[in-house]
Order: structure tokens, then C-alpha cells, then sequence
């Protein structure tokens, strides 16, 4: 079992505890009745997704992705001299220094835009608690059965 | 019954991602296929993009560029999706009521006077000195540090979405330390929408700029002859710029109104 857990979990313990994540998130959003519950669980699905990304971007030994400005700059003079033609010295900007930006990227917008998006989702909430007086799925159902048979 | 047909929903969904877990690269390995390509075929984009951003455009942090440059049709359409949240819940929550019902439902007229005050039209004002006290003292310095991650994006971590956040924040809480007319005396409602407008057109502007130097849309680099700055790398650079102050208007912006609007459903009245 421990032997298991070694080969199987430890290397991959980011992906386990994204997938456990998003189950709750998951779970939460088809099992609860109620819609701000549902909204929850939508959101702990998201922060899944935005773990998985960002944690796929970890490098051992790296540090943040932004360059230092004499690695630059030497950068710059190493291919203005013809850019390592002879292979005499590397390419000073070594990438394994970084960590990977591109996950970065993509989840800096998704937050920020699942936070507008989320705002939306209450809003809808906030008319339908309006129109209907409760949030609980299956009794706003019921009403507008109602309302259907009565036309 | 719906539980129980949820948690094998989710068992089998479960079962399948983690069935699918051993194929993934080890945790922090330097030459996975996401960090630094697959193994035979070229490399990643994420090491290209290392290697060359500062020789592309001289911004030593490389998500700001990636995000701003690199990637910019992504970004714009991604501050798009944030304006059109914030039209959105306006349409499905704003109510507006004409000038007579407006008297009937209840005057709060001096809401809007701008004025820091922690009077809410009634009696409550006074429970509010140290929060009010508090606020005054941490706003100034929260907007100043949002101009300050917007305008550090370039060689620190911060760029537009992050310090647009940061200043939505600050007004949302003057709106929740001095009540909402107080925030909205000094961010009007007129006023906020306009510059979510305002913040998606000067991205497209700078891109649709670069399109009259016959280069492609969002080639900052077109805009060096314009900019003045000598070279196309620096002229990306001070696009990418101008491209976040953009981004951080509108994200600013709408996380007031978003708040604005749920917390007083759709009143922009009173609020919590």
C-alpha cells in the first residue's frame, strides 16, 4: 500500500487533489437543490480547473517567469553578435530558471472573468428569488408547472 | 434519489480522471511536455516565449507580455466577456424609476453629494466612526497601490487585470464603510459605464492603430514611427501599456458595478 502510494500518489498528488476538487464542485452542482448551493459548487469546480492549470506549470528549482533585466540584456547583445552561430556559449536566458508563464496567462483572465461571470449567475439568482420567492429548484418547478397548467 | 444518482455521476466521473492521473507528467518536473515540449518535437511555447520576450519586446515579466502582446486577441476578448458581464447584469437587474416615483419611494437625495460622510439618511451614521476613520485612511492607499500594479506590470508582478481589482475594490469599500451613495458620489453610474466602454475601446483602439501602418491588428510594434521610441521592441512595450491601462478600466469598473447592482438589486440605493 505504501509502495503504491509512492509510485502512484506522490508524483501526481496535484492531479488527485484537482480531481477530488472538482468531484465536490461537481457533486455540489447536481446534487444540492439550491441554486446559490449549485453556484457554490460551480465555483469550487472552477478553482479545480484553475489549480490544475497553475500546478502544471511548476518547475523544480524555478523561480517566478520575469526575466532579470541584465539576463535580458545580455540576451540581447548574444544575438547581436550573430546569435551563437559557433555554439561557443549558450543562450543566457536558460528557461528551466522560469517558471512556465503560459499557465499563469491563461488562468489570470479566467479569474477575473469567472468572477464577472459569477456575477451574472447571482444576478439571474437574485430575479428568480424575485419573481418566485425561493430558491430551491424543485419549488420554483413546481410553480411554473402550475402557471403552465392554469394557461 | 437525486443524491444517490449525483454521487455515481460523480464516482464514475471520479474514477475515470484518476484512471487517466498516471499519464501525466511528475509534479514540478522541468521538462514536461507543458514546460518544455515534447521530447523530438519542437519545443514549447512556453520556452519560446522565455527565450524571446525580452528580445521581442523589452518587458522583463513575461506573462504582462504574453498576455498583452503574445496572446492580445485573447486578452481583448476576454476584457469583451468581462463588459458584456457587467451589461449584463445591468439589463437583468438595474431598475430605473422616473423622477415623481422615485420622490414616493423615498428621498436620499444628498446620497449622491459626494461628501465622505457615514451618515446613510438615517441615525446609523455614528455607529460607523471607526470604520469610516479606517477607510478613509486605507482607501487612498489601496488606489494607490492599484495604479501602482497597473503601472508595474512591465518588470514586477501586476499588470491591468490584477490592479483593476484592486481599485474596484477600493471603491466597493467606501460603498460598504460609507454606504453606496458615497462611492457612487465620487464613481457615478453614468460615469462607471462609460469607462467599461471606454476601457474595451482603447484596447481595440491601439490595436485597430496598427492596422493604419499596414501591419496586423494588435502589432504594437507598428506603432514605433508614431511613439517615437526608435525601436519596434520598445514600441511593443509601451503598447502593451497602453493596452492594460484599458484592461484595468474595465475591470475596474465592472467589479463596482457588479457589486453596485447586486447589492441594492438593482436599486443603486441604500445597499447593505
Amino acid at each position: 500500500m505504501m509502495e503504491w502510494m509512492k509510485t502512484t500518489i506522490v508524483p501526481h498528488f496535484n492531479f488527485w487533489i484537482y480531481v477530488v476538487i472538482m468531484m465536490l464542485g461537481l457533486w455540489a452542482a447536481i446534487g444540492k437543490n439550491n441554486l446559490i448551493k449549485k453556484l457554490i459548487g460551480l465555483s469550487i469546480f472552477q478553482t479545480a480547473i484553475l489549480l490544475l492549470y497553475v500546478s502544471m506549470g511548476v518547475k523544480e528549482g524555478a523561480s517566478i517567469p520575469i526575466v532579470d533585466e541584465t539576463m535580458g540584456e545580455a540576451a540581447v547583445d548574444f544575438m547581436a553578435q550573430g546569435g551563437g552561430g559557433a555554439g561557443a556559449t549558450a543562450f543566457p536566458i536558460n528557461p528551466d530558471l522560469f517558471a512556465n508563464p503560459l499557465p499563469h496567462v491563461l488562468m489570470l483572465t479566467a479569474i477575473v472573468v469567472g468572477v464577472a461571470t459569477l456575477g451574472v449567475a447571482l444576478a439571474l439568482c437574485q430575479v428568480i428569488f424575485r419573481d418566485f420567492g425561493t430558491l430551491e429548484e424543485p419549488e420554483i418547478l413546481n410553480q411554473i408547472k402550475t402557471i403552465q397548467d392554469d394557461v | 434519489m437525486q443524491k444517490l444518482f449525483a454521487t455515481i455521476a460523480v464516482i464514475i466521473t471520479g474514477a475515470i480522471l484518476l484512471n487517466a492521473v498516471e499519464d501525466f507528467p511528475r509534479f514540478g518536473d522541468p521538462h514536461s511536455p507543458p514546460n518544455s515540449g515534447v521530447s523530438g518535437g519542437s519545443v514549447s511555447s512556453s520556452v519560446h516565449y522565455l527565450q524571446n520576450t525580452y528580445l521581442d519586446t523589452r518587458v522583463p515579466n513575461v506573462v504582462t507580455a504574453v498576455l498583452a502582446d503574445y496572446r492580445g486577441y485573447d486578452t481583448l476578448f476576454e476584457t469583451a466577456v468581462i463588459l458584456t458581464a457587467g451589461i449584463a447584469v445591468f439589463a437583468i437587474l438595474r431598475v430605473v424609476r422616473r423622477e415623481d416615483e422615485e420622490e414616493s419611494a423615498g428621498s436620499e437625495e444628498k446620497a449622491c453629494s459626494g461628501e465622505f460622510s457615514t451618515s446613510d439618511s438615517d441615525g446609523e451614521g455614528r455607529h460607523r466612526v471607526v470604520v469610516g476613520t479606517t477607510c478613509r485612511v486605507v482607501v487612498p492607499l489601496a488606489q494607490l497601490f492599484g495604479f501602482y500594479i497597473i503601472a508595474h506590470g512591465h518588470p514586477s508582478p501586476g499588470g491591468g487585470f490584477q490592479g483593476g481589482v484592486v481599485l474596484g475594490t477600493s471603491f466597493i469599500l467606501i460603498a460598504l464603510a460609507a454606504g453606496l451613495g458615497s462611492a457612487l458620489g465620487r464613481l457615478r453610474e453614468d460615469m462607471y459605464l462609460r469607462l467599461a466602454c471606454l476601457g474595451v475601446f482603447i484596447y481595440a483602439g491601439i490595436g485597430l492603430l496598427s492596422l493604419f501602418f499596414r501591419r496586423n491588428f494588435l502589432d504594437y510594434g507598428a506603432l514605433s514611427g508614431l511613439l517615437q521610441t526608435g525601436g519596434e521592441e520598445m514600441a511593443r512595450s509601451h503598447g502593451i501599456f497602453g493596452v492594460e491601462l484599458g484592461v484595468a478600466m474595465t475591470v475596474t469598473t465592472v467589479m463596482f458595478a457588479l457589486f453596485a447592482n447586486l447589492s441594492t438589486r438593482g436599486e443603486l440605493k441604500g445597499g447593505l
